[in-house]
């Protein structure tokens, strides 16, 4: 079976599940070959990605690439699809992980597709637009299709490969090192989960009502070993910090179960968090419409359930 | 400063959106447009920029006739002036055709700054900054929550997962940015005035010397094989908390084995 480029995606040398994810679903469409770019390559790595089937690792770990905003680890890729004609390549559908893929189409005149939620035979990608109104499906007709996948779209399931090594040096390009990083600023996230990549999330809007009050939200959280995320109204308020913004003009989401605690569910918010497999909605407004589309709602005031809810779920532990 | 901010039209996410069932591509007349949100920000930041740096602001936008609506609200926060990329044979171009489109007519109108909202909310694909930069050879500043320019050097804060990456660049550069960055003003009455003295230049395939076998639906690198309504979600259990709303919502988790 051909090749299929996965892009590793790894934060301080460790390699983050939406790769094992990829990993899993080019498995079911041909032969899965790993390709970590930039700093940080460890034995651990390797051993990770041949677990989830990586039967080969390409490796270009030189320091500049991680030096560079996108544009060397789309030299890497381009590389690659030159010198090894892959059926096709993966990308994870964050927000660099667009930006690579888009500068790879560009470098390979392929064509590109993304955030998908699913990927079938002949490459033909399944995508949810206008917020979850419409499914489509798509496929690239010219050069090399790229696919970025959103994460959480697909369960990852170990399957030893043999993960064979083979380094790849490429000479970066004078443009590729056109903006340079000068440092990393890390925020504090705490022990939690990450908001994209999460199996659960649960998300404050305006109900929370202040910044104090997200510590409710945040305890629920914590119960479930799950990701904070907040509505546009809660991060506008300056409750709770921009990037975990869920929605429309923040992350999209798609999580095993969601819940959402006064949030009283805009297309805004919606847009980002309507493929979550399981939605759970406390609002006191019964005619919120987010409870159209809960699995399971509760109307009444989230100071009260929510708090319930976090002391049943620790009494059951 | 030679300031170029990129806006878009797009359907209003309040109203329902629909593909075409003829040719497949976004119906736009099915819903009012608007400017894409993102773009007032970058609208917003490139007048800041100016206000800081002097220089000129142009609107670019790649539309059909009634994107004028989005190119008058531009102008009517502050823009000085327009381009509107505006051609039958651009419809249904896709990601890498329309960055090959709006890259062509960059380079008929020069720039020292291109500044774009970081995605569109119609299409969503996030990745139109990054392949201007890739075309146009210039440094890729995007997903910027803070931009600073000094002379020609140009700084700006990426935010990523863990935080933000500090990045310099030198210009002529692209710069996507994302809402955090500012509060884009509202246009005021004489704003308003003004903007319809404002000039709008047209630019078609020919005039910005864009290929034509390059654009158009018939062009596009990638497909929509079909689409349908998304099947709504099965009815779900909604309570009244009588007291016991938090017992029986982690009643429901358990029975899905989440706890």
């Amino acid at each position: 079976m051909s090749e299929i480029l996965v892009l590793v995606e790894h934060v301080d040398g460790d390699v983050k599940k939406v790769t094992l994810e990829l990993l899993t679903l080019a498995r079911s469409l041909g032969t899965p070959a790993a390709v970590w770019a930039g700093p940080g390559y460890s034995d651990a790595a390797k051993a990770r990605l041949a677990e989830y089937g990586a039967e080969k690792i390409y490796v270009a770990a030189a320091d500049e690439i991680g030096d560079y905003v996108v544009a060397p680890k789309a030299e890497v890729l381009a590389h690659l699809v030159a010198e090894r004609s892959p059926a096709a390549v993966f990308v994870a559908a964050t927000g660099e992980g667009k930006e690579i893929a888009g500068r790879l189409a560009v470098k390979t005149d392929s064509g590109v597709i993304s955030d998908a939620v699913g990927v079938g035979e002949g490459f033909v990608a399944e995508q949810s637009i206008f917020g979850g109104g419409v499914n489509v499906h798509s496929r690239v007709n010219k050069g090399t299709p790229i696919i970025t996948v959103r994460p959480n779209s697909t369960a990852p399931v170990a399957a030893a490969a043999a993960g064979a090594e083979e380094k790849v040096e490429v000479a970066l390009s004078d443009a590729a090192r056109a903006a340079r990083i000068v440092e990393r600023v890390v925020q504090e996230k705490g022990a939690r989960p990450e908001l994209t990549e999460a199996a659960i999330v649960v998300s404050g809007g305006r109900g929370v009502g202040s910044g104090e009050n997200f510590a409710i939200i945040e305890k629920l959280a914590d119960a479930l070993g799950a990701a904070v995320g907040a509505s546009r109204a809660a991060t506008d308020a300056g409750w709770y910090p921009h990037q975990f913004q869920v929605g429309q003009t923040g992350k999209t989401v798609s999580p095993q179960l969601y819940i959402a605690a006064g949030i009283s569910g805009a297309i805004q918010h919606r847009a980002g968090m309507q493929t979550s497999k399981t939605i759970v909605v406390i609002n006191k407004d019964a005619e919120a419409p987010l409870f159209e589309i809960a699995d399971f709602g509760v109307v009444g005031d989230l100071f009260q359930v929510v708090p319930q809810l976090t002391e049943e779920i620790e009494k059951r532990k | 400063m030679n300031i170029v901010v990129c806006v878009k039209q797009v359907p209003d996410t309040a109203t329902e959106r629909k593909l075409r069932s003829d040719d497949k591509t976004l119906d736009r007349d099915a819903a009012d447009g608007v400017v894409n949100e993102l773009d007032e920000y970058a609208v917003e930041e490139a007048l800041r920029l100016k206000e800081a740096h002097g220089g000129e602001v142009t609107v670019l936008s790649m539309g059909p006739a009634k994107a004028t609506e989005t190119i008058r609200k531009a102008l009517a926060m502050g823009a000085d002036k327009a381009v509107h990329l505006h051609d039958d044979a651009l419809h249904g171009s896709d990601a890498l055709g329309t960055s090959y489109a709006i890259s062509q007519a960059l380079k008929k109108i020069g720039f020292d700054l291109v500044i774009l909202g970081s995605e569109s909310t119609d299409a969503r694909t996030g990745m139109l900054a990054a392949m201007l930069a890739e075309r146009l050879g210039a440094p890729q500043l995007t997903l910027a929550s803070k931009v600073e320019v000094e002379g020609t050097s140009i700084r700006v804060e990426r935010i990523t997962d863990y935080g933000y990456d500090k990045v310099e660049a030198s210009l002529p550069a692209v710069v996507s940015v994302v809402e955090k960055i500012n509060e884009p003003r509202y246009p005021s009455f004489k704003g308003i005035m003004a903007a319809k003295k404002k000039p709008v230049e047209t630019l078609g395939v020919a005039d910005a010397e864009i290929a034509a076998d390059q654009v158009g639906l018939a062009s596009s690198w990638s497909e929509v094989v079909d689409f349908a309504a998304a099947p709504p979600r099965a009815a779900g259990t909604v309570i009244k908390d009588e007291g016991d709303g938090g017992a029986k919502a982690a009643e429901f988790l358990a029975s899905k084995k989440f706890i």
